[in-house]
């Protein structure tokens, strides 16, 4: 054996030393502390000083959870404002194991994701903008805020923006026989800003402001007919 | 208008600011000579020694075998999800080819998911597969990054340093500490951060809601600040509990940023080059800022097709406007522009809107980031990237002048750009090669949600995420079919070792290299001539081989909705 293939062996048996084992429990340890010990111990100290928040910014009445002021539902009533278009799908109700659309379906978040050319899509902001005119009294050649006629990515977006809101004000108002001022003042009071006044966008909270509506009503003492109450969102 | 360009240049400036912070912290953690405590018992519970010196092949094959034994101990995980705790959905096991693809996927610091996070994966797997990895193959890349740039600081030197002690000290120095501070910020923006699976609501309508919970906010900070990207949930950081706030959207685009940024400063520090440091900090900021331009612009002045079908995309004080399909209203078209030019720039991979429905050009700036794969780039390999263009770059400038070409004091010789050619060409054979394959392939077609030329556009983002180890996609294509699952994990595998392997070599070769006193032939690199120059040769050596894909895909589709044709 020559000295150059002696240097290889010693060479190759130094790369190989001390390999397999400690891979074998690094993963083991990595996991453990990774995968184990850094969630909990981020659930333990996030349930202890932040819980609400940590627990998915639940909104109850009384011990009745009616949703997480983050995630946004699906409106249909007049009397309420109604949320973006949403493209999440549930399982069909027939059993077939088909899915059918169910907006606001916050087990199983999804956008349209069709392209820019696709025509279902160009077809569908076609009909939306028809309904939204429709729904809201508006002259037929009104150009509509494009977030009510295009479907959010989450398919669960809790906002619209102001001017979805304002044109929305009348219809909500009368439904409620209600000043159109007063919603108004609603929208402004329930208007988010932007952080520093330069990131994201001024948006309205759609539950929020539909639960200020309600409260408001119900203070009033002439409570909103709730002509919607149990209605099953499969269209 | 203004004040979204405000916003960009603050959230620049800002991260220019922290690359100077973190960078010295990597410096310190690369070369510091104590170890921790945690450090000692970790390396103990491993049985390794600290003091051993490792060579590059040494290095590579330590790197490359613990990579393999994690993604097996994932994999396992995933395919026993049936048999372990807080599984409160009563989700299914993956498939053994989608388990396979998920695994490949989270070591290799993809996280292409081929499958939806709440309808697939229950918490246990959520944290002890998922989470796990992407600990590992962020670590991983930045000790890489480590190793490379010791090795280009070296002298006469046989060792590179070694991997244990990298990256057990990014570990407990970096990661660990800055997730957890990170998750607590994001719980108190409203991330969930439970063991609880669901919570069933009664809306104000009276219908039902399943709101589906988790350990959110710790998966989400390693998400970023490791550049991996997948998502907890389907829709990614789209979704309000992964991303409830612009707050939370900036530091998602901070955290990503973070690390693939602060090597530079790392980097000038651990050779005495400074100046060095900024020049390939600035040809990173000039290409991310050119492809912003693109995005924004492209996003804001919107679609045409829209405005006919009657939508009003013109931004006001009371609506953001532009093509606002696949987009959360809380981050509007600025928000989204930016986070879509930074998570395919530092390749990430996670998304705050949906892809698929970008317009063409919009969709055009997250293709072309990851087919140059080094703006910014991922945590560690975006650095390694960028330095094996800037090889290249003096290896060019050097044939024009007909001299050897020198790189920081060292001969650049025909070993070297043997092994820069092979990760440059593994890149765009993989994404090409693969397209090709699957254009042929006759079930292509029934996994396209939209045709044409967005369809092509589908299949090619697919294979360029996965290869760039990216991970977002053009979602509406269902990847999650044996073939695909095949042959994306297999072209993350490839963009990742084919990269990372050879420019260790790179380093181990550079580290045994005498230094060469500068000469007045030397061709001087902390220049801005050399940072334009080097932002040249990525754009054409990396750009041009993926043209012709690219004029199929977007471009086509640009001129289609131009005209104002539609796809069936």
């Amino acid at each position: 054996m020559n000295i150059s293939t002696t240097v290889q062996n010693e060479i190759q048996r130094e790369l190989l030393r001390g390999l397999v084992g400690p891979c074998l429990r690094g993963a083991l340890f990595i996991a453990a502390i990774t995968g184990i010990a850094y969630p909990l111990a981020t659930t333990g100290v996030a349930q202890l000083l932040m819980s609400e928040a940590a627990s998915g910014s639940l909104i109850k009445q009384g011990d009745r959870v009616i949703g997480s002021r983050l995630i946004g539902q699906y409106f249909t009533a007049t009397h309420y404002f109604h949320a973006r278009p949403s493209a999440t799908t549930g399982a069909n109700p027939d059993g077939s194991g088909s899915s059918v659309s169910q907006p606001y379906n916050a087990g199983a978040s999804l956008g349209s994701n069709q392209g820019p050319t696709n025509a279902v899509l160009i077809e569908t902001v076609q009909r939306r903008a028809q309904d939204y005119r429709v729904r809201n009294g508006l002259p037929m050649d009104t150009a509509v805020p494009v977030d009510a006629v295009t479907a959010s990515a989450s398919g669960l977006d809790p906002h619209i923006s102001v001017a979805n809101a304002l044109l929305q004000a009348k219809r909500v108002a009368s439904a409620r026989q209600l000043p159109v001022e007063n919603v108004q003042t609603l929208i402004s009071q329930h208007t988010e800003g932007r952080l520093l006044g330069l990131l994201g966008e001024l948006r309205v909270n759609v539950l929020l402001l539909n639960i200020a509506l309600d409260k408001q009503a119900s203070e009033s003492a002439a409570p909103a007919s709730a002509n919607a109450v149990g209605e099953h969102h499969v269209q | 208008m203004e004040i979204n360009i405000v916003g960009f240049a603050l959230v620049l400036t800002i991260m220019g600011g922290l690359a100077v912070l973190m960078g010295k912290w990597l410096a310190y953690t690369f070369e510091g000579q104590c170890h921790w405590v945690l450090e000692r018992w970790s390396y103990r519970a491993l049985g390794v020694n600290p003091t051993e010196r490792m060579g590059w092949a040494r290095y590579g094959l330590v790197l490359l075998v613990s990579n393999a034994v994690m993604m097996g101990f994932g994999y396992l995980v995933l395919r026993l999800q049936v048999v372990l705790p807080l599984n409160g959905l009563g989700n299914a096991a993956q498939t053994p080819d989608l388990a396979f693809n998920t695994a490949a996927s989270f070591i290799t610091n993809t996280n292409w998911q081929a499958y939806g996070g709440e309808t697939s994966l229950s918490n246990a797997t959520q944290m002890l597969a998922i989470t796990f990895l992407m600990f590992c193959g962020a670590t991983a890349g930045v000790a890489a990054a480590g190793a490379f740039i010791r090795g280009l600081a070296r002298a006469s030197s046989q060792d590179i340093g070694n991997y244990w002690v990298d990256f057990m000290r990014i570990l407990w120095r970096v990661m660990l500490p800055l997730c957890f501070v990170m998750a607590l910020v994001y719980v108190w923006q409203g991330m969930p951060q439970t063991l609880d699976s669901q919570v069933m609501a009664t809306t104000l309508e009276g219908a039902r809601q399943q709101i589906i919970l988790g350990p959110v906010a710790s998966f989400e900070s390693i998400k970023h600040i490791g550049t991996n990207g997948g998502g907890f949930f389907s829709m990614n950081a789209a979704h309000p509990f992964e991303n409830p706030t612009p707050l939370t959207n900036t530091l998602h685009i901070l955290s990503m940023l973070l690390i693939p940024s602060s090597l530079t400063v790392t980097f000038g520090l651990m050779l005495a080059r400074r100046r060095q440091g900024w020049v390939f900090f600035g040809a990173f900021l000039v290409m991310f800022v050119g492809f912003l331009v693109l995005m924004y612009g492209a996003e804001q002045s919107g679609n045409p097709l829209l405005t006919q079908a009657g939508a009003d995309q013109v931004l006001s004080s009371t609506q953001p406007g532009g093509n606002m399909e696949g987009k959360e209203l809380r981050f509007g078209i600025a928000g989204t522009a930016l986070f879509v030019t930074t998570t395919t720039a530092a390749t990430t991979g996670s998304v705050n809107a949906m892809h698929d429905s970008l317009t063409p050009m919009g969709g055009f700036v997250p293709l072309a980031q990851m087919m140059l794969n080094t703006v910014f780039g991922g945590d560690g390999v975006g650095f390694i990237n960028l330095i094996q263009y800037a090889i290249l770059t003096v290896f060019l400038a050097g044939m024009m002048i007909g001299r050897t070409p020198e790189f920081l004091g060292k001969k650049i010789e025909v070993r070297e750009i043997k092994l820069v050619m092979l990760s440059v060409l593994a890149h765009p054979a993989s994404i090409l090669g693969f397209t090709a394959l699957a254009m042929l392939w006759p079930d292509t077609g029934t996994s396209l949600a939209n045709h044409g030329a967005h369809g092509f556009s589908e299949v090619l983002y697919a294979y360029a995420s996965g290869t760039a180890n990216n991970g977002s996609a053009f979602a509406g294509f269902n990847a999650n079919t044996p073939f695909f699952n095949a042959t994306i994990g297999l072209a993350m595998l490839i963009g990742r070792y084919f990269t990372l392997l050879p420019l260790l070599a790179v380093a181990g070769s550079l580290a045994a290299k005498k230094t060469v006193p500068d000469s007045p032939g030397t061709f001087p690199t902390a220049t801005p001539l050399f940072m334009g120059l080097l932002v040249f040769v990525v754009l054409i050596v990396g750009g041009l081989t993926f043209l012709p894909a690219l004029a199929l895909g977007p471009v086509v589709e640009h001129f289609q909705m131009l005209a104002g044709q539609l796809q069936p």
